[in-house]
């Protein structure tokens, strides 16, 4: 599904990914782990093609399509979905209306056409009482005055209603309390364990993982993926530190 | 005014001077009074280019609320003068678009001449391809206007590196019990929010265009005319 191979960045040249590769198939869940600075989020924006962050060498394809050819919009809509670390603001534009005219975009990419406002309205509510968002808080601008688990949550209410293939999600367990985690977890299963889909957990710790099983847990050190195995190996760098394990 | 105005002229500084010499000597200035406990509302779309002049008298607790949607020909300029009398109340919101050498420009006179009386201005003016969007908002308050409440906030948003703003809220006080508040802000789309945008499958014209009417609505006082013809704007701009 999501194949990396030899993926080298820099952002503001200076190089972050240095040799990465990483392939997942349908119906399997990646968590990435790594210290900080290790370029756990640079791969993710790489990935989303967010302006700023250079692709210098290798490739990326998503179910056989090169996206790194594409504009972040195109990426989105070739089944790509990036959970943001910090979902950005945005006064003025509603949830619902952002929503909308994201999920219509990505329609008629596929010539599919838009979804009639009661059909979305009816869309949204079911995958917002999945994730236990109120449908009035979706009715709200994009993400403002949101608490940090609730900017989390509404990332997940978000993916649900987009369906995507392949869901990176950045560091979706920070900022959320015990509560939140296991409903954000409980959501990922819901809306992403299939085996049609696949999905990059981007994390700094276990925790997320006890809700979440990854099949496979990568370590990320200086750009490149230094280490793989199960989901045991989540467990060893919680006790061990990155340090040991990583080197 | 009989003599063609320069850009010595505070109120004239950002003006077209060629285009406004083609229209000089400008006709006489609209003058609306608003009689004592009366409402005035109005709408306008500036659309065709061109001076509009307004001049309006609040009599004691009147109100005014005018909406000014300044977006069409090469020059277009809307001058409000209003005198507020004791208690009365006005409010301006006015959004303006320009692209292409559009010169646009809105410029306000706000005198509080006596006690009690309050003024809102909500400007956002969006200044795309090498246009020149101006604000020039003047707020006077006379010796005996206590407890006067104005209030002038100014947003801007830069499109193009070829584009200017200028905008200039003033303030000038002659009474010691008021408040008087006024913000100026200019800046670029948010690109973040753009990014963000587009991350979810939008398209960064459509993206944009999102962003600037969201920008634009507390401009556009709620008047669904305004609205649908400032997204229109908005649209060709695209």
């Amino acid at each position: 599904m999501l194949q990396i191979n030899n993926l080298h960045a820099t952002v503001a040249d200076k190089p972050i990914l240095k040799g990465l590769s990483l392939t997942i198939n349908a119906g399997e869940v990646h968590a990435i782990m790594g210290p900080n600075g290790a370029g756990k989020s640079t791969l993710a924006y790489v990935l989303g093609g967010r302006p700023g962050y250079e692709v210098t060498a290798g490739s990326a394809s998503l179910n056989g399509v090169d996206i790194l050819s594409l504009d972040p919009h195109e990426r989105a809509a070739a089944g790509l979905f990036l959970g943001f670390q910090y979902p950005v603001e945005i006064p003025g534009v509603s949830g619902v209306q952002f929503l909308r005219e994201a999920l219509n975009a990505q329609r008629k990419a596929h010539g599919l056409p838009p979804l009639s406002g009661g059909d979305f309205l009816k869309l949204a509510r079911e995958k917002a009482a999945l994730l236990g968002m109120d449908m009035d808080m979706l009715k709200r601008p994009v993400n403002v005055g949101f608490s940090g688990g609730e900017k989390k949550r509404a990332e997940m209410v978000q993916m649900g209603i987009l369906n995507p293939s392949l869901a990176i999600l950045d560091e979706t367990d920070s900022g959320l309390d015990i509560d939140a985690l296991r409903v954000v977890g409980d959501g990922i299963n819901a809306i992403m364990r299939a085996p049609d889909k696949g999905v990059l957990l981007i994390t700094h710790y276990q925790r997320l993982l006890d809700y979440v099983r990854p099949d496979f847990v990568h370590v990320l050190a200086d750009g490149r993926i230094t280490r793989s195995g199960g989901p045991e190996l989540a467990l060893e760098l919680e006790r061990e530190g990155y340090a040991e394990v990583a080197a | 005014m009989t003599a063609l105005p320069t850009h010595r002229a505070e109120d004239w500084r950002y003006s077209d001077l060629d285009a406004l010499g083609a229209l000089w000597p400008l006709p006489e200035p609209e003058n609306i009074i608003v009689p004592a406990g009366a409402h005035f509302d109005r709408s306008i779309v500036q659309d065709g280019g061109g001076v509009t002049q307004i001049h309006l008298s609040l009599g004691t607790g009147a109100a005014a609320h005018l909406r000014i949607l300044n977006i069409g020909g090469g020059y277009g300029r809307v001058e409000v003068h209003a005198t507020l009398h004791s208690g009365a109340d006005f409010q301006l919101d006015c959004a303006q678009i320009g692209d292409g050498t559009q010169n646009l420009e809105c410029v306000t006179h706000v005198t509080h001449a006596e006690p009690d009386a309050t003024s809102r201005q909500t400007i956002r003016n969006v200044a795309g391809g090498a246009a020149s969007v101006t604000y020039l908002g003047q707020v006077s308050v006379a010796r005996d206007a206590q407890r006067t409440n104005s209030a002038q906030n100014v947003r801007a948003m830069l499109l193009s590196r070829h584009a200017s703003v200028n905008a200039k809220p003033e303030l000038e006080i002659f009474a010691d019990d008021v408040q008087c508040a006024h913000g100026c802000a200019i800046g670029e789309l948010d690109g973040a929010a753009l990014f963000y945008l587009a991350a979810r499958g939008i398209d960064p014209a459509t993206a944009r265009q999102m962003l600037l009417e969201a920008f634009l609505t507390e401009a556009l006082g709620g008047d669904a005319a305004l609205s649908t013809a400032a997204i229109a704007k908005l649209g060709q701009m695209a």
